[in-house]
């Protein structure tokens, strides 16, 4: 046999999965380690994907997506960030952000062009960076810096190949948000050395010290910025599978070119369900949000009181403690909480080299599960 | 501070230090407003909500049919009709009515009733005798509605269906 796609083969599966697999056959684990909310959808946003079933909306929308949903996406951008899209030009609906992550990878690199990428971040990045052929070049942050990206770090990366700078903030796995001057400084980076930025912004609803900063409205982003957001985290909308890009009209316009010949359009009845969230789901996502604020609080809190130093996490969902001071790494450390205390948290080195001595925790879980999760975890570390 | 109340409405078992730290607030300050309130009336009472068709005492022996009958009991909505008075309107008989053990609960209401209260007692013959003997015949009321109660699926905001099951894999990016 011929062998199978060189890039594809030499990327390794994700690190999580061996995680799974061990919880998987235990009873009684507490997990800490989902990125997904812990909320049901909003039931308006359910009923009204039972009533676009009911009505009959099983067919394709437009390769864009439904005009009223891309109205509703920009006006949204525009009124929450004054991030200013044309929905009828510079606005996609994509199956989630995974899909507008690949879409826009593919539209901006060559084969080896090179994209910068913060870590430690999200595990989809630098594969995805892969799989559109370009080179994912890791940029380390650093706990004591709160995760904010090191601009001069960055700067020192770039060479004649590098295409694009990829950031997630709010961060999945540190819950960091960068702040609006380290924006500014990368957006000055990408106009001296003419390069694209890549925001995924789909926890930008979950930023509870400070507030979210839309990379697209920071001045003179806009022209090489991709936004990317979505309904999975804030709407509590995973499974639907619908989220969404705004860029510039010549990108946006061979996103969409890629999009109608792979993927089609966005599934209908999770359109559709999306435009009820964002017309009237804003009251559920509030709530939503104020009640994971409560429980980062409490979980940071216990965290702290069990003995791991933990950064304050400013978004997201996730708490990312430093794991050191019990002299175990990541992996040893999350494999052994798992089996000896039944609680599941993903070891930081699965997001990149700069993980390492971390943990990612998820408080998306009732508050009563964190709070015997921290006890757990304090219980593993008294016995160390 | 309108969230502290929020938090304890929906969990009264909160500890003032849970709910300090989920506001960010000094547990001082949470003990002293929580007090505060407890005095001015603000806060009249902390309670649990209890679904009673779950309720199964020692002598039940766990089977469905056995389920609840310790805890069994009968509500009724019952709507009143009533003449007003002149100088205190419908008042001094919603007081007179709100007095009785059996009435939960008591409302002026608009539409075809002036009183809407909520009955509970230990089944269907209590209530009616309540109904009949004590409620109709207070001078001004004219007439009674009686709803008896066949299922509760949601009451003051807490949903009595099963939890909706966690569906999330254990571990997830």
């Amino acid at each position: 046999m011929k062998p199978l796609n060189s890039t594809i083969t030499a990327i390794p599966p994700s690190g999580i999965r061996r995680f799974f697999d061990i919880a998987a056959e235990m009873d009684d684990v507490i997990s800490l380690g989902v990125g997904e909310p812990d909320f049901v959808t909003p039931w308006r946003i359910r009923e009204a994907g039972i009533y676009a079933l009911e009505r009959g909306y099983t067919t394709y929308t437009g390769n864009a997506g439904l005009p009223r949903l891309r109205e509703l996406i920009c006006a949204d951008l525009a009124s929450r960030y004054d991030a200013r899209y044309d929905p009828a030009t510079e606005c996609l609906v994509t199956t989630g952000v995974s899909e507008g992550l690949d879409l826009a990878l593919r539209v901006l690199l060559d084969p080896g062009e090179e994209v910068i990428v913060p870590e430690p971040c999200y595990v989809a990045y630098q594969p995805c960076v892969s799989f559109a052929g370009g080179t994912p070049v890791g940029v380390p942050t650093r706990a004591e810096d709160g995760f904010a990206i090191d601009v001069a770090a960055v700067e020192a990366a770039v060479t004649p190949r590098t295409k694009a700078i990829l950031i997630g903030s709010p961060a999945n796995p540190t819950g960091a948000v960068q702040p609006p001057e380290v924006l500014r400084a990368l957006v000055a980076l990408a106009e001296r050395h003419d390069l694209y930025l890549l925001s995924d912004e789909i926890y930008d609803r979950l930023t509870y010290d400070g507030t979210h900063t839309c990379l697209g409205a920071v001045p003179g982003a806009r022209e090489r910025t991709v936004v990317l957001g979505g309904f999975s985290k804030a709407q509590a909308m995973t499974g639907w599978r619908v989220g969404w890009l705004a860029a510039p009209a010549p990108i946006a316009e061979l996103c969409l070119r890629v999009h109608q010949y792979t993927m089609l359009c966005a599934p209908h009845v999770s359109q559709m369900a999306a435009v009820e969230a964002l017309s009237n789901a804003e009251p559920d996502v509030a709530e939503m949000v104020a009640d994971y604020d409560r429980r980062r609080r409490v979980f940071v809190k216990g965290l702290r009181e069990a003995g791991l130093e933990c950064p304050e996490p400013a978004g997201a969902f996730y708490a990312f403690p430093s794991i050191r001071s019990s002299g175990l790494d990541a992996e040893t450390f999350a494999e052994r909480l798992l089996r000896e205390e039944s609680v599941a948290v993903v070891p930081g080195t699965v997001f990149g080299p700069s993980g390492a001595g971390h943990i990612r925790c998820s408080y998306a879980t009732a508050l009563p599960q964190l709070e015997q999760a921290v006890e757990r975890i304090g219980n593993f570390l008294r016995r160390l | 501070m309108r969230e502290i109340l929020e938090l304890l409405e929906r969990d009264a078992s909160l500890s003032h230090d849970t709910v300090a730290t989920m506001l960010g607030l000094p547990v001082e300050e949470v003990d002293a407003r929580i007090a505060g309130w407890e005095r001015t009336g603000v806060i009249r009472r902390h309670r649990a909500v209890v679904d009673w068709a779950r309720y199964e005492d020692g002598t039940t022996d766990g089977t469905l049919a056995g389920a609840g009958r310790a805890g069994a009991r009968v509500t009724a909505f019952i709507d009143v009709s009533v003449e007003p008075a002149r100088g205190v309107g419908f008042d001094d008989v919603a007081a007179r009515i709100s007095r009785f053990e059996e009435v939960r609960d008591c409302y002026l209401v608009s539409g075809g009733h002036d009183l809407r209260c909520t009955v509970v007692g230990p089944d269907i013959r209590a209530v009616s005798d309540f109904v009949s003997q004590k409620l109709s015949t207070i001078d001004r009321v004219r007439s009674t509605a009686t709803h008896f109660v066949l299922a509760t699926h949601k009451r003051d905001g807490d949903s009595f269906a099963e939890p909706e099951a966690d569906h999330r894999l254990p571990v997830t990016p």
